[in-house]
């Protein structure tokens, strides 16, 4: 794609970003305790002595979130190390009982990988994983309640995540918007995260620098914690990379800190600044010994993997017949592939997409469903495409049935049938409603045969008109050419 | 490796620990005994030897991914100095 070049009067800069995202790993159980990670219950009803930090207590890893992390990994083309360890980050904040949050740091369980992600121009890019870790969710505090008190709720507390640190490899907003939709995707096809960053359980971390372009190395870089949803992030590393230039060509220097970005003015403060930086102190979790993985763990997970959006769009491109656009839209979301994979077989996939892209989602839309609402059932567009193909009815008409199905629910062939919507091929029939326009329209006819010949058009639409839309078109127009010459 | 002041100083911010004014020469001090005396283990040749992580050389155990704890947040509340709604309540906190 087209460089994102910030331009001004001396200087051209490049963006250099990079993201890191905490995914919330879908288990029943936490991961490290017995208690529920279910969202929405009563305050701290989800909470073991484990999770509240009581002496003596200790944790228990959770298999299914180990499983959920390689899986993860393996979408994500990374390397799984068999050997990973789990360590104490050290800080204390009132939602965060122990004193210490149980992460990796040295060793994590997933190494480096690559994910491709697509680009508006319909070209992709390939974006390096540094690695992905498995660690604790913290509680929740709620500053709003009290002016003088904080709330702490520890439901959250003890819930597994997956820290996933990409290279500083986004040069514009639009990459990182790209590499968070495709991240959703994956995991969201893996089931492994359920992607809502709305809800937070997908939180993004951003980096942002900037350099001139052709410069080697990288500047000093500012961090924006928790940007909570696509549009967000984009529009941090856009309003935080002209910050970087404007303070560089003032003359100024970018120092390294923890900013906020602010949703409603889409601008960045300091939230921290270095020498208040925390300091971890990390060290080795002594209460667990380090996690050891067979081949066979691993090689058990790889085969439970389902074909990723990669793949699918790559077969829906080969197999059939849909340009790189539509192939992403429809990979996107696993329920919509797998709705359009019903829908197009025995029938035309690049026709079914259409129907899919434009009228299908134009009338969930309209009428504020899910897709699992639809009242239409995916055969039924494979149907209608093909009557539409044999020439059994207009797209016209094809309209007029789906409006119909929707309705409904009916199959497409029994609306064209009980309704008498047929296309007339026969071309005796349309030859009469022809010969009729043609005669009760004489006027019409001279103008044509002077010359105004735009008036074609105007025949087609009586006799259509009068067909009520059931004669075939083609013949209709080769017809009145023919009648008119 | 010798702590000066400010170490000490530091570490008790970061472990939330009030040392008085006057303790702080004497608990430099005893940094300093603890540090010199650990040391000595620095006189051991460890060229080609794993770092070891826990003496304890058992196998990770894992448990399956059962629901079998948490609703009883009473109890969990039962320490806390100050509860409301169920909810912890502290201090206000913020950043």
């Amino acid at each position: 794609m087209a460089g994102y070049i910030i331009e001004t009067k001396e200087n051209k800069w490049e963006v250099i970003c990079g993201l890191e995202i905490h995914c919330q790993i879908i288990s029943k159980s936490k991961m490290f305790s017995g208690a529920s990670t279910v969202f929405g219950a009563d305050a701290n009803e989800h909470v073991s002595f484990v999770d509240a930090g009581m002496p003596g207590m200790l944790p228990v890893l959770n298999e299914k979130c180990v499983h959920q992390a390689v899986k993860t990994g393996l979408g994500l083309n990374a390397k799984i190390n068999k050997y990973s360890q789990f360590s104490r980050k050290n800080y204390f904040y009132a939602d965060l009982p122990q004193g210490y949050q149980i992460t990796q740091f040295q060793y994590p369980i997933v190494g480096e990988g690559k994910v491709l992600i697509n680009l508006e121009d319909g070209t992709t890019k390939e974006i390096g994983i540094e690695r992905m870790h498995i660690e604790q969710d913290a509680g929740k505090s709620i500053h709003d309640i009290d002016p003088k008190k904080t709330f702490i709720d520890l439901n959250r507390a003890g819930v597994g995540l997956m820290e996933i640190v990409t290279k500083p490899d986004f040069r514009s907003p639009e990459e990182a918007g790209a590499f968070l939709r495709k991240l959703r995707s994956i995991v969201r096809y893996l089931e492994t995260c359920d992607g809502n960053m709305d809800e937070g359980s997908m939180r993004c971390d951003v980096n942002v620098s900037v350099r001139k372009v052709g410069e080697e190395g990288y500047r000093t870089r500012c961090e924006m914690k928790n940007v909570n949803s696509v549009k967000f992030v984009m529009a941090a590393i856009e309003n935080e990379a002209k910050r970087h230039v404007e303070v560089y060509e003032n003359g100024g220097k970018i120092e390294q800190e923890t900013r906020q970005f602010d949703p409603l003015t889409g601008q960045t403060k300091v939230m921290r600044k270095k020498e208040f930086a925390h300091d971890y102190r990390y060290f080795p979790e002594p209460d667990l010994p380090p996690l050891v993985l067979t081949d066979e763990y691993i090689e058990d997970i790889r085969k439970e993997m389902v074909e990723l959006p990669d793949a699918k769009k790559a077969r829906f491109i080969k197999d059939m017949g849909l340009t790189p656009y539509d192939a992403d839209i429809l990979c996107e979301n696993k329920e919509v592939a797998a709705f359009f994979e019903k829908a197009a077989q025995g029938s035309d996939g690049k026709k079914v997409a259409n129907w899919i892209m434009g009228d299908f989602f134009a009338m969930l839309k309209a009428r504020h469903l899910e897709l699992e609402q639809s009242p239409i059932k995916p055969e039924n567009i494979g149907k209608l495409v093909n009557l539409i193909n044999s020439n059994v009815i207009s797209g016209n008409i094809g309209k007029e049935v789906f409006q119909i199905m929707a309705e409904t629910g009916e199959e497409p062939e029994k609306i064209v049938e009980e309704r008498g919507l047929k296309q007339v091929t026969d071309t005796g029939a349309i030859e009469a409603i022809v010969d009729q326009v043609i005669a009760d329209n004489p006027d019409n006819v001279a103008a044509y045969k002077a010359g105004k010949t735009a008036l074609a058009g105007w025949f087609v639409g009586q006799v259509m008109k009068a067909s009520k839309g059931k004669a075939n078109p083609g013949i209709v127009n080769k017809m009145i050419a023919e009648k008119l010459k | 490796m010798a702590i000066d002041t400010e170490t000490v100083k530091r570490v008790a911010f970061l472990s939330r620990l009030r040392v008085d004014e006057d303790k702080i020469v004497e608990t430099e001090e005893e940094f300093n005994k603890i540090l010199n005396w650990v040391e000595q283990l620095n006189e051991v040749d460890t060229d080609n030897v794993e770092p070891l992580v826990s003496v304890n050389q058992t196998n990770l155990e894992w448990r399956q991914d059962v629901v079998n704890d948490g609703e009883k947040a009473e109890e969990v509340l039962k320490n806390a100095p100050m509860s409301e709604f169920g909810y912890f309540v502290v201090p206000k906190v913020v950043e």
